[in-house]
């Protein structure tokens, strides 16, 4: 067996999955993978039951967005662990604004359960398969997806805090 | 005919459920919690849970702040165990810019981070104890806890919401008065604590209360994203403090106690255990304790001496600018994690390069584990799952962010 590198896993996969892997770095040590997001269930699927790697742990779920890429506002990260080979792999899926649709990974991991309940609240990402997708943190009256960029914390009006008045 | 009869039964047994809603505001709940039961008798037969009752939407508010005064946010997560949550952030930040902190501040951060454990796992535990009758335990842990945070008192000036350390290190050296403190509990906390243990651990009503109730296996554990103590219970030995150390934690020699059976008594005993190795750790940081500096050479981050400021020119701008947060970060993505209160706390940051955080997600393990509330205490009594509840150590704080 040879030795489980951020490389090797790196070229695994794109052995798996080809071309669907769009790209893979290496921030600060940790293996990051961008995938197509129709393919973004199966490649943890695989991940899950590859007896090599072996991932058993879904560290993390969450949204962000990115409003300046076009086509790519939304992004879905995974963080996924492999207790047993303590590799942590993170998977990043860029989707439109326009079908910010992607798979739900809840039947492969119970704990994205809430994880995507609170990514759709605040982004308003919709995970298909899902069992019960619906906000969870904010009331469910809520009529717009807080943590978006174009949803000030502040008061627009306010004009204490510009960047003019500190030179930025 | 036959469908009519399977109607009728379904019907009659309806009827014979009652929902009782556990919370939001309930004393035995220790927190804003919701369950609405569906009840059959006294036996559970389903759980909804509504949370969210104290989000403030940490993640938002943290899109605007600068870096140091995030960690105040983090404060208000696991408020049982503030510092490990203020170092978690510090720490995060720290290896987004790439700075190497002196081993002494990472020994003392190391001491400040066990003694926030034990206060967290102390009220978890003796609350626990509360739950099943036991309230004596609890009035007299509370003195020790009283006495943790006496000493975060003399390190930051804050018992509770710490804000304790700065990006680069600690805001000062531990004082004399700190050593005493110190030295003070480790010396006559493990005698109160042995009798709190004494007083719960083989007492037969206490056993047959807890043992065998609110189980989870391993695997199912795992699936849920369990991690901390109530993994550790189910007998999986994963402690990111031994997985990825961090601040030192490979230098310190302790035991990761698990449990096999995963029940709200596992979860007691590997809480009780932990406190033992916590203390074991703080031992070793302050009989090792180096010489040597406590904060990095990060003046655009850490705030220069006040006598500095009123007499050196350079000083006084990194004054300023730390504290409008006026500094540019690196651009990146990082994940770092700390072994929390209850679990792997985690912080996904990414940076544009501007003054405050292009996206921060907090990885709360409270949250994760939470929701598999309803899968534990289905089928059981009413009363053992607001033991259940207890053990698991839910902080509202943590689980609403």
């Amino acid at each position: 067996m040879s030795e489980l590198t951020n490389v090797y896993i790196a070229e695994k996969l794109r052995n798996q999955f080809g071309e669907a892997i769009l790209s893979a770095s290496e921030p600060y040590d940790m293996l990051t993978l961008v995938v197509n997001p129709s393919i973004a269930h199966s490649v943890i699927n695989w991940l899950k039951n590859d007896n090599e790697i072996k991932i058993q742990f879904l560290t993390d779920v969450c949204g962000a967005q990115f409003p300046e890429i076009e086509g790519q506002e939304f992004c879905v990260i995974y963080h996924l662990h492999s207790l047993t080979n303590n590799i942590r792999i993170r998977i990043k899926s860029f989707i439109p604004a326009s079908n910010s649709i992607i798979a739900t990974v809840s039947d492969l991991f119970e704990s994205a359960n809430w994880q995507e309940r609170e990514t759709y609240d605040f982004y308003g990402i919709i995970f298909e398969g899902h069992p019960n997708l619906t906000r969870i943190l904010n009331v469910d009256e809520m009529d717009y997806f807080p943590l978006r960029k174009e949803y000030p914390l502040e008061d627009g009006t306010r004009t204490d805090k510009e960047d003019k008045y500190f030179g930025r | 005919m036959n469908e009519f009869d399977d109607k009728s039964v379904e019907q009659i047994e309806e009827q014979e459920y009652t929902t009782l809603n556990l919370g939001p505001t309930h004393p035995a709940t220790h927190g804003i919690f919701q369950n609405v039961l569906t009840m059959d008798g006294e036996i559970i037969v389903d759980a909804v849970q509504t949370i969210g009752y104290i989000h403030r939407a940490f993640e938002k508010i943290a899109e605007h702040r600068p870096y140091n005064q995030i960690t105040t946010l983090t404060d208000r997560l696991n408020y049982c165990s503030s510092p490990i949550n203020n170092m978690g952030w510090h720490m995060t930040v720290e290896k987004l810019i790439g700075v190497e902190i002196p081993k002494r501040a990472q020994y003392m951060r190391v001491i400040i981070m066990e003694l926030a454990r034990i206060s967290d796992h102390l009220v978890c535990n003796a609350v626990v104890g509360v739950d099943s009758g036991a309230l004596t335990g609890f009035t007299y842990l509370f003195q020790w806890r009283e006495k943790i945070y006496d000493i975060f008192e003399q390190i930051c000036g804050a018992r509770l919401t710490t804000n304790i350390g700065r990006i680069g290190g600690l805001e000062r050296d531990f004082s004399d008065e700190v050593y005493k403190k110190i030295k003070e509990f480790l010396h006559d906390f493990p005698k109160g604590f042995t009798e709190f243990s004494n007083l719960l651990e083989r007492n037969r009503i206490f056993v047959d209360r807890v043992a065998n109730t609110g189980a989870i296996s391993a695997e199912r554990a795992l699936s849920f994203g369990f991690t901390g103590p109530n993994l550790r219970a189910a007998g999986v030995d994963y402690d990111v403090r031994v997985m990825t150390p961090y601040s030192s934690y490979q230098d310190f020699e302790f035991a990761i106690p698990i449990g096999e059976k995963g029940d709200t008594y596992d979860r007691f005993i590997v809480r009780q255990n932990e406190i033992w190795e916590s203390l074991k750790i703080i031992r070793q940081a302050l009989d090792n304790m180096p010489q040597g500096k406590w904060y990095a050479d990060v003046p655009e981050f850490y705030l220069p001496p006040k006598e500095d400021v009123y007499t050196k020119m350079e000083a006084l701008i990194y004054h300023f600018k730390v504290v409008m947060g006026e500094t540019d970060v690196p651009k990146g993505e990082i994940y770092h994690s700390v072994e929390g209160g209850n679990g792997e706390l985690g912080f996904y940051l990414i940076s544009d390069g501007g003054r405050a955080p292009f996206r921060l997600h907090f990885r709360r393990p409270s949250f994760i584990y939470y929701q598999a509330y309803p899968e534990m205490i289905k089928g059981s009594m009413l009363s053992d799952a607001i033991l259940t509840m207890s053990s698991l150590n839910v902080i509202a704080g943590e689980l609403d962010a």
